[in-house]
């Protein structure tokens, strides 16, 4: 891991801040214009919390979902902050990761999302990106790919995700209140969670 | 954007701390929380709490008083609270019967509130949480979230707390606000939408001559949009949908409440409630009971919603029993 992990949780918070407004214009749209708004206080809040010596990566990913869950709210507190903890739970003590460690941390954060959320891939949420993006990480890396070419297979997928949320109808959360008026907008969850997972990929480039 | 306000992250702080400056006799402010309380604290009842975003006041901290609610957690504006946040105001009114949580039907407020009943009941705090899902725009529930939880939520307050109030058991409470929950139904219009303060415009755009049907109370658009049209036309179209659920028929006793989103002046809502009652009155119902006025509102949206709520001998009682609140008073 060529930056630790005080650094990647700063370079998702910065990404955030930045896509504070588009994420709130996509929300506007379908939902309750408050995704980037929300988003950015978390992160922000999170920062507060970090120092820049802390290296224990499960420690800063538990810290992160416990502020993330007191200092979001809406859906995307409870989502973002049980999939943190629960990656955390896999991480204590380390201070460095291997691919069988992002494998699981993957599958950790979204196993924990869909039980928090009930929802089910194909619903127009978060899922619709992580999930494709967690299933072509492994697929890579069972072809014995490294870290980066990983994530960047991970990406890849996750942003067709998040094009494939255009097409279909929400079922889960707020702008499932649309019906088909949800038809050609792109999921804010969807979104973000594409945005975080570029993030992690830039951070293991260096 | 126009908008009374000093700072837009400071709203909702300055918002409750104008709360416990209006109603010292009612309410108080928890410590460094977004939650008010009863200004006398914990009472030997089973306690109610609510909550949701900011931006539907009165709800919920207006509700906090003697016969309704005993503990109201805000959000940000239209963003469910924190779990830490409800856990705080159940441990704070928990009087020794145990804490019913009212939450209303939305993604981020069911998996908050049902957090913090995890929270709680891990300390040994007897929860439990009824979900208010009233509004018929909604209509096909395999396929959305659920329909919302939208003005009716407070008739639960009101019919709850009164039956918290009278020494009810927690369990007593709480089938007593599922009563509530199945017979209670609502639909909303807007004539404009609302503009959340940090997103800085408004949350859906009409033509001048358009209205939403079917619309929330987080400023999320409706079901559909049409010409605009008289009120008795519009509330011809809200009562439409309300009745076909089939729940109210000739011979039945209701409760109406004709609800304001924020932006509509109390004229119009007299106006609409004028036909609401002689529609519902129509249909060989009783109305034996009606409030019109700004309960459950969406910021400055313009428009309002009507609540249809069928009554037996039981909730007529609590619903008329007394109540004293910062925003519902009666005697």
């Amino acid at each position: 891991m060529p930056s630790g992990i005080y650094e990647c949780i700063s370079l998702i918070a910065e990404r955030i801040a930045d896509n504070k407004d588009f994420l709130t214009e996509l929300d506007r749209e379908i939902g309750d214009s408050d995704h980037g708004i929300n988003m950015s206080r978390g992160f922000t809040a999170v920062m507060e919390k970090l120092s820049p010596d802390e290296s224990d990566i499960g420690a800063v990913l538990k810290k992160t979902g416990m502020t993330l869950l007191s200092k979001v709210g809406g859906a995307s507190g409870p989502l973002y902050g049980t999939a943190y903890m629960e990656a955390g739970k896999l991480t204590v003590g380390k201070t460095d990761i291997t691919t069988e460690d992002m494998k699981s941390i993957l599958e950790a954060a979204i196993a924990g999302i869909q039980k928090r959320g009930k929802a089910v891939k194909g619903e127009k949420t978060m899922l619709d990106s992580l999930i494709p993006a967690s299933e072509s990480f492994n697929k890579k890396i069972a072809e014995g790919a490294d870290m980066v070419t990983g994530l960047e297979a991970a990406c890849e997928s996750a942003r067709e995700g998040v094009e494939y949320t255009k097409t279909i109808i929400a079922t889960k959360g707020r702008a499932s209140y649309l019906g088909e008026r949800s038809i050609g907008h792109q999921d804010p969850g969807a979104t973000s969670a594409l945005i975080t997972l570029e993030a992690i990929r830039d951070c293991m480039k260096g | 954007m126009k908008k009374l306000i000093n700072s837009v992250d400071g709203i909702v702080d300055e918002m409750l701390d104008g709360m416990t400056a209006a109603y010292p006799q009612y309410v108080k402010r928890l410590e460094g929380l977004n939650v008010l309380v009863r200004a006398k604290g914990a009472a030997p009842k089973v306690a109610l709490v609510s909550g949701g975003g900011s931006g539907h006041e009165p709800s919920h901290g207006g509700f906090v008083g003697r016969g309704m609610l005993d503990g109201a957690v805000a959000g940000e504006v239209f963003t469910s609270p924190t779990p830490d946040q409800v856990y705080e105001a159940v441990k704070a009114v928990n009087g020794g019967k145990g804490v019913l949580l009212i939450i209303k039907n939305y993604t981020g407020d069911v998996m908050n509130f049902e957090m913090a009943e995890e929270m709680a009941a891990e300390e040994g705090i007897k929860v439990e949480h009824v979900i208010v899902a009233d509004d018929v725009a909604v209509e096909n529930s395999t396929w959305t979230t659920g329909r919302r939880g939208i003005a009716g939520t407070v008739l639960v307050h009101k019919i709850a707390g009164a039956c918290a109030e009278s020494g009810a058991e927690l369990s007593e409470v709480k089938r007593v606000a599922e009563k509530v929950i199945a017979n209670v139904r609502s639909m909303g219009m807007a004539v404009n939408a609302c503009t959340v303060p940090a997103a800085g415009k408004p949350s859906f755009e009409l033509a001048d001559d358009e209205v939403e049907i079917g619309i929330g109370i987080h400023g999320e658009p409706g079901t559909h949009r049409e010409k605009i049209s008289s009120v008795n036309n519009i509330a011809d179209t809200l009562l439409g949908k309300i009745f076909a659920e089939g729940i109210y028929s000739a011979g039945d006793e209701v409760a109406v409440l004709v609800n304001g989103m924020g932006g509509t002046p109390l004229m119009e809502l007299l106006v609409a409630n004028k036909h609401v009652k002689s529609v519902v009155e129509g249909k060989g119902l009783k109305v034996a009971k009606t409030i019109v006025g700004n309960y459950m509102t969406s910021l400055d949206m313009e428009g309002f919603s009507v609540t249809l709520l069928k009554l037996d001998d039981e909730l007529k009682g609590y619903l008329n029993a007394p109540a004293d609140t910062p925003a519902f008073v009666q005697f």
